[in-house]
């Protein structure tokens, strides 16, 4: 009988000697520790919250946001006005492509009127011009004649401007009076809407997202490709090379990471412009002639060129980090069985090296992909990336939330292949160090 | 397979006045001469930093030669790169490539050698029935204990039929049990095979119970090269025999010499006797070294005529097997002799004196090269 009472219940779960059963008891054995483990943890996750998932979360709000053509922000209450109210109702109540009367074209003047009071019509023109261009100066203009008019207001307004009865301008309204659009994601992808509300692609000469979401990914992989080609080599020597020897070297590596960013940018221009150090050396040396001299900055050259040297030690760090453990003895053994050293590289070597790879290719593809003051300051006009159209946006247009499209796409085609790694290689093997 | 065939038959493997050095200023290996018959398991015995590991690079081709020839099936083999000598190696830590599986592994060897598929894999099959791991073929490294990985790379070193194999310290990191298994297997494919092996310990078990012949090194040389009974009963010098099983060192002076027998004065005054092996003239100082199981307590065993010693038991050991009876001999309180725990053994007390006493070619009175 004595022996029966200690071998646990094999019908039920598992239970500990007094009874309880043993999976909560486990989790109250650690529940201690995971609540220290979590207080750890805890500033850090704030600090992420706050100031990256938030910001990322604000973004996308942004990017579909809409409210600059109904919604007012005070600056000296902080209150929100809302604005064009009447003809946002008038919307509301017709279908799409409806021919504007009488009604909707009182209820535009009284929302101008309005608009005009609170100084609110310039927003509204803004708001209108991303889809319909040089309208901007329409309803400013209008808006201050707006107070004077008399019914019917159709032909007052069309008396004021012809371009009042342009079905385009009465759809863009139709579509910014709603809560939320994806006009901003049509327009990063080169589409808008035509008079019927269809999408279709903008003329080829206006035509440029596409073009520098193609160039910035392109670029993009020609830098991963050439700094995986100049590290490859050196996180080699770095892994093979004795200790006190590697170290020295790693600094070499590391040098670029202790130097400013900017430094090292405008000591590329210095370089390589047309009157640079390369071109008067080879000029010297007869290698090209006065006349001939390259232009290798401001253009794409310049941009692949600094930027393959600026994300070099990304590169070289992760792959060190998976060639140093990696023991001679499998190349040794790989030539002992009778494997050319080149086989061996190709078939036993390099397999292993993969996480490594992986890793650093992923890393400088996805810096090179969002990368700024580099294409911006050397770059020229054939070597900017989709980035510098974000910052030209936030910074020049102020259209925010086109940028916020924008780097909403950057975002979604990081992830995408994030998520393609994952599935090609396996997101556990990756080795960052 | 005779222990002396190394000494007649015609050398597979020969160094010929071999040197090594890495730096340029000190000598890893010193003259290394060895001349091995085709088919015999040879060890490199040593402690580390002898030179042995370095010796079988020389010979897989890792390492070249500093100075002096390595020949192999009469041929020198110094210019002829690894890949071309086909010699299987065996490593210490098993050198499996992780990112294939058992069977990838195996047919690694064939496939660089061009072999087709269906030949490949009836070789695979072969070899992995050979260790007893015809299931395996599909798992990965990582997935195998390590007897199994042992196993696994042994089956790739033979699976391309070299006619020499080399093992650096192969069963190194298995576990004490596993370990004496695997020295029984190996052994066994060795006779089975007839295959040429070169192996590496520097455990001193291992390199006896396997091999035809051993080779211990010490300090870049081959201090002695014999079958591992002549080398346990008559080592050649001091060094060999303190690093072949355990041995009691007695310190003293050759007081008389004949042909094989030697007078020796102990520094404490006892005179004991000896076969002189390295030692000639009297007035030599010497180190007298007797194995622990050799020396006799039982005054029934002791030779007629012999000199006895007078020993103190300092402890008594119980060891399962053995008794282990540490006592002060002419001084020394490390003195150790093992007896057999057979019926009637008697237990000694510590304290007790008795007179101690063993064979004469027991006792080997070895040049002391410490006072050199």
């Amino acid at each position: 009988m004595s022996d029966a009472s200690t071998v646990p219940d094999q019908t039920g779960p598992l239970k500990t000697a007094d009874g309880k059963p043993l999976k909560s008891a486990l989790a109250a054995a650690q529940a201690h520790r995971t609540r220290r483990a979590f207080y750890l943890v805890a500033p850090l996750l704030f600090f992420v919250l706050i100031t990256f998932l938030l910001p990322i979360g604000q973004m996308l709000t942004m990017s579909v946001n809409n409210s600059s053509f109904y919604s007012w922000l005070d600056r000296d209450t902080g209150e929100k006005i809302p604005l064009m109210v009447e003809l946002r109702e008038w919307f509301d109540e017709t279908p799409a492509g409806t021919e504007p009367d009488e009604a909707a074209y009182a209820a535009l003047v009284s929302g101008l009127v309005h608009a005009r009071d609170v100084k609110a019509a310039g927003q509204i023109g803004t708001r209108i011009n991303y889809d319909v261009s040089r309208t901007r100066s329409l309803f400013t203009k209008t808006a201050r004649k707006a107070p004077k008019m008399e019914p019917p207001y159709k032909e007052a307004l069309l008396d004021a401007d012809e371009d009042w009865a342009n079905p385009r301008l009465w759809g863009a309204m139709r579509n910014a009076s709603k809560a939320f659009t994806i006009d901003f994601y049509l327009s990063a992808l080169d589409r808008t809407r035509d008079d019927q509300g269809n999408i279709v692609k903008i003329d080829e000469e206006r035509a440029v997202y596409l073009l520098l979401f193609k160039r910035t990914l392109i670029m993009s992989a020609l830098i991963t490709f050439m700094t995986l080609l100049l590290g490859f080599p050196i996180a080699h020597l770095l892994a093979i090379l004795p200790l006190r020897h590697s170290n020295l070297l790693m600094i070499f590596v590391l040098l670029p990471f202790w130097t400013s960013l900017l430094v090292r940018t405008t000591s590329w221009i210095v370089l390589l412009q047309s009157q640079g150090v390369v071109n008067d050396l080879w000029v010297s040396l007869g290698i090209i002639s006065d006349e001939g001299r390259l232009q290798m900055i401001y253009n794409q050259t310049g941009t692949i060129i600094a930027m393959t040297h600026i994300l070099l030690p990304f590169m070289v760090l992760p792959l060190y980090s998976v060639m140093r453990p990696i023991d001679p003895s499998y190349v040794r053994a790989a030539r002992s069985l009778g494997a050319t050293s080149w086989t061996a590289f190709r078939r036993i070597y390099l397999p292993q090296t993969i996480p490594g790879i992986g890793a650093g290719g992923l890393l400088v593809f996805i810096l090179s992909v969002g990368y700024y003051i580099t294409p911006a300051l050397v770059g020229g006009s054939t070597g900017q990336l989709i980035s510098n159209l974000i910052a030209f946006h936030m910074q020049n247009s102020l259209n925010w939330s086109l940028a916020a499209a924008l780097a909403s796409l950057l975002l979604f085609c990081v992830l995408l292949l994030y998520w393609l790694y994952d599935r090609l290689v396996g997101i556990d093997n990756l080795k960052l160090g | 397979m005779t222990e002396t065939a190394g000494t007649n038959a015609a050398p597979f493997v020969e160094f010929r006045s071999v040197q090594k050095s890495y730096d340029g200023e000190t000598l890893v290996v010193k003259d290394l001469n060895l001349k091995m018959p085709k088919g015999e398991f040879l060890t490199m015995l040593g402690p580390s930093g002898s030179g042995k590991t370095t010796c079988l690079m020389m010979l897989a081709g890792f390492e070249t030669a500093t100075h002096g020839e390595i020949l192999l099936d009469h041929h020198p083999i110094n210019n002829i790169p690894p890949h071309k000598r086909g010699i299987g190696m065996v490593f210490q830590n098993y050198a499996l490539f992780p990112h294939m599986t058992v069977a990838e592994n195996l047919a690694f060897p064939l496939e660089v050698r061009g072999m087709g598929k269906s030949e490949r894999e009836a070789n695979v099959l072969r070899a992995l029935d050979m260790v007893q791991m015809g299931s395996f073929g599909a798992r990965r490294p990582a997935q195998l204990s390590g007897g199994q990985k042992q196993r696994i790379a042994l089956a790739r070193a033979l699976v391309f039929e070299p006619e020499l194999v080399l093992m650096d310290e192969p069963l190194g990191a298995l576990d004490k049990q596993l370990r004496e298994h695997m020295q029984f297997e190996i052994k066994a494919l060795h006779d089975r095979l007839g295959i040429t092996v070169v192996y590496v310990t520097h455990d001193q078990s291992e390199a006896l119970t396997m091999s035809d012949r051993v080779a211990v090194f010490d300090d870049g040389r081959i201090q002695q090269l014999a079958p591992p009974d002549e080398l346990y009963e008559r080592p050649q010098n001091a060094f060999v025999a303190g690093f072949i099983g355990e041995n009691n060192k007695l310190e003293g002076r050759i007081e008389e010499i004949h042909d094989d027998k030697a007078l020796v004065r102990l520094k404490t005054g006892e005179l004991i006797d000896a076969t002189p092996v390295n030692v000639t003239k009297p007035g030599q100082d010497t180190l007298v070294s007797i194995r622990p199981e050799r020396v006799e307590f039982k005054p029934e065993f002791f030779d007629p005529g012999a000199h006895t010693i007078e020993a103190e038991v300092l402890e008594f050991i119980y060891m399962g097997d053995t008794f282990r009876t540490r006592m002060r001999v002419a001084g020394h309180d490390d003195f150790v002799m093992k007896c057999r725990n057979m019926m009637g053994q008697p237990r000694l007390e510590p304290g007790q004196k008795l007179p101690i006493s063993w064979h004469m070619q027991d006792a080997r009175a070895l040049e002391d090269d410490r006072a050199i």
